[in-house]
């Protein structure tokens, strides 16, 4: 399998570390290559010691919302009588985000293992997969190495006389954004609409099928048997203060070598740009940045110049998010790219929260002809406040993940918004796509 | 497929039971959603109302080969419209419209996860990166010709 890009000199790699070897995905080269090991150690490991290594690492929900991963687990009540389930979130829709389609591509006895590590702390049995139905040859692949690991007794019953017992499925999606919400991630699971619950009561105590449950995305299940193998001293070691390990960082837009790379966290984001990314492309100056996938605010070019982890983003009033760095140059017109954003969340509102349903859909419409050059100047405005009173108010983040970016458009862009009182687009784009 | 799930939670196949039998029957039909809530013991109206709600599944027959052009803003921003326009003159047909002869349809979809190798496009559940207007043409003149 060839890589989708060529690796880049400074990137750390850690659970790219198998990419581009010989049959990468095949278990063979997984346990030629520390393979399962730290399953076979944190066997040997009581399930406070496995969470504790996990909160050294500084390990943080690699999804988006950067939640800390040990933390998360011991909230899981190991004493219930009921069962206990592993899930993966592998729903990757987050618009610039495509980190976990190669970690299930190239690696997918990694993710495996790290579930199983999942389970050994929470004393869960059983864990799924759930992944968006776009990528069926992702779930033909993971089944492929599913099965690979029951036949050669990496899962399954007393796992390499261990004793443990650990079953891992594939469970499609059909497409909705929305299901990559933890909690309708779990409606959807059960064989329902993809609408999110209340929290409280949270996953860890109910979860799947009313039972306790760990939802992680397959990043951070991938980080678990590094953190386990080698200490998560060491891995925390890589990144910066609370902020654990490397990042698989998605580049994408405008920008001369666009790929997935594993950076160390806190990574300076115009490095990144310049030096990984070989800088923007066609020679043009850098306008603006999304940094961590479509949810998150925009930054302007001279907010860019900052370390990429997720403390320091949220210092600059964004969000390190899922990871997928969006570049835009000189040319861009902020406000379609903003109609596109607004669009596609429009699109993803599930509509169980009303500010949200309405407030994606109006903001739509009014971005739509705003940059036809059909806008009024009371729109700016209209646009900041609708996006501020859907903010806090819904159950999931969707309503938040569309506001947020709206809100920091309008605020850092406004010229451009002005620009197209005039009549026109004066980036002379032109927005036909008639899709309602 | 059933047998996966904790026991009493068969409902949790519907999704997936809908969207590999429609890739074998083609659309999602009223014998299909009828067959789905008896295998998972639920009745026809929350199947249904399952099928409303996901992207993928569709009541109405896709072309043999469904082109999803992603326009998404990580496409968006290196070419992914001109693509999605280039398709829909070059098939006759608007969003969500399958040829007369059945042979294609066409969807703008949303972000696929293929944004650092965009624009992207996905035929049927095969993924197509960098794509130009120029591979693009090909692609459709090649599904014409096969059988």
């Amino acid at each position: 399998m060839p890589l989708y890009n060529e690796p880049s000199p400074l990137e750390v790699k850690v659970l790219t570390r198998r990419f581009g070897l010989p049959n990468s995905a095949s278990i063979d080269t997984y346990l030629a290559n520390d393979g399962y090991k730290a399953f076979l150690k944190a066997v040997e490991m009581t399930p406070e010691e496995i969470i504790q290594e996990v909160k050294t690492s500084n390990l943080r929900g690699r999804g988006g919302a950067g939640f800390p991963t040990g933390m998360k687990w011991s909230f899981v009540p190991r004493q219930s009588p009921k069962p206990k389930y592993i899930i993966c979130n592998a729903d990757e829709s987050e618009p610039g985000t495509c980190k976990d389609r190669v970690l299930m591509e190239y690696d997918p006895h990694q993710l495996l293992e790290g579930m199983m590590i999942a389970g050994l702390a929470v004393d869960s049995k059983k864990g799924y997969i759930y992944i968006r139905g776009e990528y069926r040859y992702l779930i033909d692949h993971m089944e492929r190495a599913i099965a690979e690991a029951y036949s050669r007794g990496w899962l399954g019953k007393n796992i390499q006389g261990t004793g443990k017992d650990f079953d891992i499925y594939t469970h499609s999606g059909a497409g909705a954004y929305e299901c990559g919400e933890e909690t309708a991630l779990l409606d959807s699971i059960e064989g329902k609409r993809g609408i999110p619950r209340l929290k409280p009561p949270f996953p860890a105590v109910v979860g799947a099928w009313q039972s306790p449950t760990i939802l992680n995305n397959v990043e951070t299940f991938c980080a678990v048997p590094a953190i386990i193998r080698d200490g998560g001293a060491a891995f925390a070691a890589l990144g910066t203060p609370k902020n654990g390990g490397t990042r698989l960082f998605c580049l994408s837009g405008h920008i001369n070598k666009p790929g997935v790379y594993e950076l160390p966290m806190g990574f300076n984001l115009l490095r990144m740009i310049d030096e990984v990314g070989g800088g923007v492309r066609n020679g043009k100056k850098l306008k603006a940045v999304i940094p961590g996938g479509s949810s998150c605010p925009v930054l302007k070019a001279e907010e860019c110049d900052l370390a990429m982890d997720f403390d320091t983003v949220a210092k600059a009033k964004s969000m390190l998010g899922s990871g997928g760095v969006i570049v835009m140059d000189e040319d861009t017109c902020m406000v379609k790219a903003m109609l596109r954003i607004m669009r596609f969340y429009a699109h993803e509102s599930c509509g169980w929260c009303i500010p949200c349903r309405e407030g994606t859909t109006w903001l739509r419409k009014i971005l739509t002809r705003f940059h036809e050059g059909l806008g009024e100047r009371g729109d700016i405005d209209l646009m900041g406040d609708i996006a501020k009173n859907m903010l806090g108010r819904t159950f999931c983040a969707l309503g938040d993940a569309a506001a947020m970016p709206m809100i920091s458009f309008v605020e850092k862009f406004r010229d451009e918004f002005e620009a197209h009182l005039a009549g026109s687009c004066p980036f002379g784009q032109v927005h036909e796509l008639a899709l309602a | 497929m059933l047998e996966q799930y904790p026991p009493g939670r068969q409902r949790s196949a519907v999704v997936p039971m809908l969207l590999y039998a429609q890739d074998e029957v083609g659309a999602v039909t009223p014998e299909l959603i009828e067959e789905v809530a008896k295998r998972c013991g639920v009745t026809p109206l929350q199947v249904n109302e399952v099928v409303g709600y996901y992207s993928m599944l569709h009541k109405k027959p896709l072309g043999k080969y469904h082109i999803q052009v992603c326009t998404n803003i990580s496409c968006l921003l290196v070419g992914g419209e001109e693509l999605y326009r280039r398709a829909s003159q070059k098939l006759g047909i608007g969003n969500k419209e399958t040829t007369p002869d059945g042979r294609f349809s066409l969807e703008e979809v949303e972000c696929i996860g293929a944004c650092s190798w965009a624009p992207a496009i996905e035929i049927n559940y095969d993924f197509h990166h960098f794509v130009t207007p120029e591979r693009l043409d090909q692609l459709i003149e090649s599904l014409r010709k096969t059988e």
